[in-house]
């Protein structure tokens, strides 16, 4: 009796939540078809609600992180109370381990992680695409070499080579930064140059290489556009293997400097919890997992846009 | 052609002896000084060093190890002077164990879920895949394997440590690794899953699916016979990372659950500097690699009649 | 020591006493304190004990040169006997060593070694096999991490059953230092140990060793000692991760567990079939600054360090209650010679900026390197740190340092960095080891004339009135001048399952019951 009513109640929040959001999209929805310029609102209202429930996260997210000093309640680092306090109504999510305001760390973790995931996936891409489509398009001694290369880097494994690396070049932020890409960006080569082997065999492109256009044109112009698709859904799923990339290396020691919040790590600092039935450690993690699907739910429209079925 | 992908496999074997041993190198430290930690001296440091050759130049001590590589002795350890090829068989074994058994359940598991998934798209079936899918990939594995424990190890369904001794039969051990393969499952079915699913959308606007469809083909049926087979180059291209994965990239589920593997292995020693069972590590991983990349380029040209038929 | 009143007299205050110890080992006394509410409930025999220890490392072997955390150490100790042994009181009783008598300056010692003691492989323990094990730590070609402690040893001589050790220097406390964890008593051939053997002369028998995985043992059936070694056999398990540790033990894997994460020792406690054993005893951890570097070369400057950190809300955040306040010297409470009337350093951001005014200094800046490889929550103490000096006008700039390799290129090498110290049963150790000019371990690299003079002075006295009063005089000289912040000492947290019981006194000087909970304990 007992389960079914926490059965009935779990399935009644979970309604209640996906209602919610379902009519948060579709406002937010109306609301940017409403202030976008004619094109962009075809184009948007073409998007289903998952889409558009995503690209609302994804909004407030920008915000939050943008805005994070204003909105928190207290400093970044500073230590307001006890350690471990529980949710009230000035620590509305409680305190951490050193007794700093989680909800402030949250919204901080918003900046620094957001922000490290989209530059380090920014650069991964800028890299492995470029490469990719460089060795697809020229072939020959180019695509040999950096296929090895590729190859080499990619039979390590990843973790352990990021492990060498960090301890060899030390823990900044910035030497994560260009670890992580170096690391992802091969894993990004490859779908580029496969996708890219595809399509330079057209017709389209020889005829464009007949007509005398130069190698970056090719690229920029006729080759980029059509592997698009593809690229833009392993993007989706780049960016939150970074936070979980840094979440590994903070198990492992290395990691963001502290007092610096980001929700990799404060997953690792209170994963513990977990273990006896507390949800803090589920915060960070869960913001995590928001920004995730949010992404995947923008990626999955553009993906079916980009596959051309009507339904 | 695979005469020439083995050739290359070996120079990539090769290339990455040596740059694992140059990264070693490169760490801080050496295994003298890591073995004795903090209470190691100067002198000391320097003793043990003479006894293990490590105050050779480094170009000596890798041509040593190539040369004894070469006539298939992989040397003993460094640091306890056990024979690596006693001291990685088990482990290899136990990895392999596992990954074959976290891959028995993903790898259906995926295909079943992505095929259903590109069948009934965007239903709510599809979303709440995806987003059960999204969100258990972006969790770290650690904190999927301490959800894990909480309900299935606290609870006594399963046991918290995969400890298997030698003796142990089939069914014990399976049962006592189950939340290590479980929780692998859950990190790389989302992958396997979603590239199922986008792979079979991908095709269905093909005009050779609208044909079957306007023949008037059941969708399962249309999916399964005449999208999937074309469909399958990209699957087994993933598959084949994430088995890839399985093998190398465990190492935080193998130290949560307490599981002698390889990856425990290689983090130890690379922590101690004891570069001959890294070197033997990373070649085995990297083996792993390129054979599975091999076998996955194999069937996947297989998968294809006209690559098959240009031959 | 401070107690003989359960009829061991071991360090006893008299001269005498503290000369000879004459073990009293098999005596009813020895498995606890006289009048606890154990004596009566005598230890059961039987079953296997299974420890899960945060400790361990693939790279681990049977040479007690290369011993250094817990899974060795708990390993050895039940496997190997050793010349000495520091019992749960902190007092020392003989091992090998049955007794031992000193010469008047303590600088020749003659240990007599215990007969009739075999190895597992039946061998009997000979004199011999205990000069060949201390030799393995000495000499040139050593790469023994005690290598700095038997470096006193001049000469040894076997006489009859006696093994005769002439020291440089005399050294009231050197009983004390043959109890080290590395100086393992092994079988000898041609005065040589075979590092790599299995053999021992303690309470277990090695049935199978993974390093860096598991080690199994039996009980040992001929072993001397008749009140101990109570399981049949023992099980030592590797498990790295803190959370994993602890569900083992929750979900009963395992019976023991050392480490116990304290972020979450409060939830742990909840479950009623686990209890957790905390110990206090010389593990300190602390903040070494280069004293030969601008600006930690000015006492003015580590006095403003020292009072800019906050003692009490370290000992309560980072060790969550677990632990005492430090004063700026590593020398415990439970030393015997704690100087317990020095003033204790607190946090006062207004002392500390006098003292930063005093050094010519407005404002400080400096970088202090932390990993939790040093101790766990040290990066956290660190951010504490800083938050709390930024109030004087210090700004701590915390670096995360890698864990690996944390005691080869952080310890020692970066100016300001968090420091681990399982600490030294003896004053004296514990000085000669980290606080002596030109030892190989002080990471202060401090140097003070005053102490060093009284630190020889006091090794050799033998009158204990006076060694009290030089004690305490290098603790007030090491804590208000000395290179080191030391702001805790903190407990060994273990747990272990309701169905295992210890002797109501637990060894505080190193974890798991002085790493000798298998040889100790037993299933209630």
């Amino acid at each position: 009796m007992e389960t079914l009513i926490s059965i009935l109640f779990f399935l009644f929040w979970a309604a209640l939540v996906i209602a919610v959001a379902a009519l948060a999209a579709w406002l937010f929805r109306a609301v940017i078809i409403a202030v976008s310029p004619k094109n962009l609102a075809k184009v948007l209202r073409t998007a289903p609600l998952t889409a558009s429930f995503g690209m609302l996260i994804i909004l407030i997210y920008v915000v939050v992180s943008v805005l994070a000093p204003a909105i928190a309640p207290f400093g970044e680092r500073e230590v307001v109370g006890g350690e471990y306090l529980p949710w009230d109504s000035t620590y509305i999510l409680g305190t951490d381990n050193l007794g700093r305001d989680m909800f402030t760390r949250i919204i901080y973790g918003a900046r620094n992680t957001v922000g490290i995931a989209f530059v380090t996936t920014a650069l991964a891409f800028i890299a492995g695409a470029i490469f990719g489509l460089l060795a697809a398009t020229v072939g020959g001694w180019l695509d040999q070499i950096l296929s090895r290369i590729v190859d080499v880097l990619m039979a390590i494994p990843a973790l352990i080579f990021a492990l060498l690396l960090l301890t060899i070049v030390g823990t900044s932020i910035i030497n994560m930064i260009l670890v992580i890409a170096l690391i992802d960006s091969t894993r990004v080569f490859r779908l580029a140059r496969a996708v890219a082997m595809n399509i330079v065999v057209m017709d389209y492109i020889e005829a464009a290489q007949l007509r005398g256009e130069g190698l970056w044109r090719l690229i920029t112009r006729e080759i980029l556009p059509n592997a698009m698709a593809p690229l833009v859904a392993e993007f989706g799923l780049r960016f939150c293997f970074v936070f979980l990339a840094i979440s590994a290396l903070s198990f492992l020691g290395l990691g963001i400097q502290p007092p610096t919040a980001d929700w990799g790590s404060m997953v690792r600092d209170n994963a513990t919890l977990i273990t006896f039935g507390d949800i803090t450690p589920l915060l960070p993690a869960g913001a995590i997992a928001l920004l995730t699907v949010a992404v995947n739910f923008v990626v999955d429209w553009m993906l079916h846009r980009a596959s051309g079925l009507k339904e | 052609m695979i005469a020439q992908r083995i050739g290359l496999g070996l120079l990539t074997l090769f290339v990455i002896s040596l740059l694992i041993f140059g990264a070693i190198e490169l760490l801080p430290g050496d295994l003298a000084q890591e073995i004795l930690g903090q209470s190691a001296t100067p002198e000391t440091v320097a003793a043990f060093r003479r006894e293990l050759g490590l105050d050779l130049p480094a170009y000596e001590r890798y041509l040593g190890w190539l040369g004894g590589v070469l006539q298939g002795d992989f040397g003993n350890s460094l640091a306890n002077g056990r024979p690596i090829a006693d001291l990685i068989a088990g482990r290899l074994g136990n990895t392999l164990f596992l990954a074959l058994y976290a891959a028995a359940i993903a790898v259906p598991l995926s295909l079943a879920l992505g095929i259903l998934a590109a069948l009934y798209r965007n239903s709510l079936y599809d979303r709440a895949v995806n987003v059960f899918t999204l969100s258990s990939i972006s969790f770290p594995e650690f904190f999927v394997a301490y959800i894990l424990i909480f309900y299935l190890a606290q609870s006594g369904f399963f046991p918290s440590i995969a400890k298997i001794t030698p003796e142990a039969s089939l069914a014990e051990k399976l049962y006592r690794t189950f939340l290590p393969a479980l929780t692998l499952t859950l990190v790389v079915t989302a992958h396997m899953m979603r590239m199922t699913r986008a792979a079979i959308i991908n095709l269905l606007a093909s005009p050779y699916i609208e044909m079957a469809r306007l023949k008037g083909v059941q969708p399962g049926r249309l999916i399964v016979r005449h999208a999937l087979p074309n469909a399958l180059a990209p699957i087994i291209n993933v598959i084949a990372l994430n088995l890839a994965y399985l093998i190398t990239g465990v190492v935080v589920v193998e130290v949560v659950f307490v599981y002698p593997g390889l990856g425990q292995l290689m983090v130890d020693s690379v922590a101690k500097r004891d570069i001959t069972v890294v070197q033997a590590a990373a070649l085995i991983f990297a083996c792993a690699y390129v054979l599975l990349n091999l076998t996955a380029d194999v069937l996947s040209t297989m998968s294809n009649p006209r690559l098959i038929h240009r031959r | 020591m401070r107690n003989t009143k359960n009829g061991r007299h071991v360090l006893d205050i008299s001269r005498r006493g503290l000369l000879q110890g004459a073990s009293a080992l098999g005596a009813a006394a020895l498995v606890g304190p006289l009048g606890t509410s154990y004596a009566s409930a005598a230890p059961k025999k039987g079953g296997t004990l299974r420890v899960g220890i945060g400790h361990g490392n693939t790279s681990d072997s049977y040479d007690p040169a290369t011993w250094t955390d817990l899974f060795a150490q708990t390993f050895s100790a039940a496997r190997c006997g050793y010349l000495t042994e520091i019992t749960a009181d902190g007092s020392l009783a003989g091992e090998v060593a049955e007794s031992w008598e000193a010469s008047d300056d303590a600088k020749v010692w003659t240990l007599k070694i215990r007969s009739g003691l075999e190895f597992h492989s039946g061998k009997t323990v000979t004199p011999d096999d205990v000069v060949a094990s201390l030799n393995h730590h000495r000499g040139e070609d050593s790469k023994s991490a005690a290598k700095p402690i038997v470096e006193a040893i001049k000469d040894m001589k076997i006489d009859g059953s006696n093994v005769v050790v002439t020291l440089e220097a005399g050294n009231a406390d050197f009983p004390f230092v043959l109890s080290d964890y590395h100086l393992a008593i092994l079988p000898s051939a041609d005065g040589k140990i075979d590092a790599n053997t299995s053999d021992g002369c303690g309470g277990y028998v090695v049935d199978s060793y993974e390093p860096g995985v598991r080690a199994t043992m039996k009980r040992n059936p001929n072993f001397w000692k008749e009140d101990r070694a109570h399981f049949d056999g023992a099980e030592l398990l590797t498990i790295a991760d803190s959370a994993a540790r602890q569900n083992a033990l929750v979900t009963g894997e395992v019976d023991v567990i050392d480490r116990v994460e304290l972020n979450t020792v409060h939830l742990l406690k909840r479950s009623k079939d686990i209890k957790i054993l905390a110990t206090t005893g010389t593990q300190h951890f602390t903040f070494a600054m280069d004293t030969r570097a601008a600006p930690y070369d000015d006492n003015n400057v580590r006095l403003a360090l020292k009072y800019a950190v906050d003692r009490e809300e370290l000992v309560e955040k980072i060790l969550s209650g677990y632990g005492e306040v430090g004063n700026d010297h590593p020398i415990g409470t439970s030393n015997r010679y704690h100087a317990s009337g020095l003033e204790q350093h607190a946090y006062d951001a207004d002392k500390a900026k006098y003292y930063l005014k005093q050094a010519g200094l407005d404002s400080l800046d400096v970088s202090l390197s932390a990993a939790d490889a040093a101790f766990a929550g040290a990066v956290d103490a660190a951010v504490l740190y800083s938050e709390k000096a930024a109030a004087a006008g210090i700004n701590i700039k915390v670096v995360r340092e890698p864990n690996d390799g944390y005691w080869s290129n952080i310890w020692m090498k970066k100016p300001f960095c968090a420091v681990y110290w399982g600490g030294r049963p003896t004053e004296d150790w514990m000085f000669t080891t980290a606080y002596a000019s030109g030892a190989p371990w002080n990471d202060s690299f401090w140097e003070h004339e005053k102490f060093n003079k009284l630190l020889l002075e006091a090794r050799s006295e033998l009158d204990d009135a006076k060694r009290r009063v030089m004690y305490e005089e290098m603790q007030a000289i090491v804590s208000s001048e000395g290179g080191v912040v030391i702001p805790m000492f903190a407990s060994y947290v273990m747990a272990h399952s309701t169905k295992v019981a210890h002797p109501e006194k637990v060894g505080a000087n190193w974890s798991l019951d002085g790493f000798r909970c298998v040889e100790r304990w037993w299933f209630a």
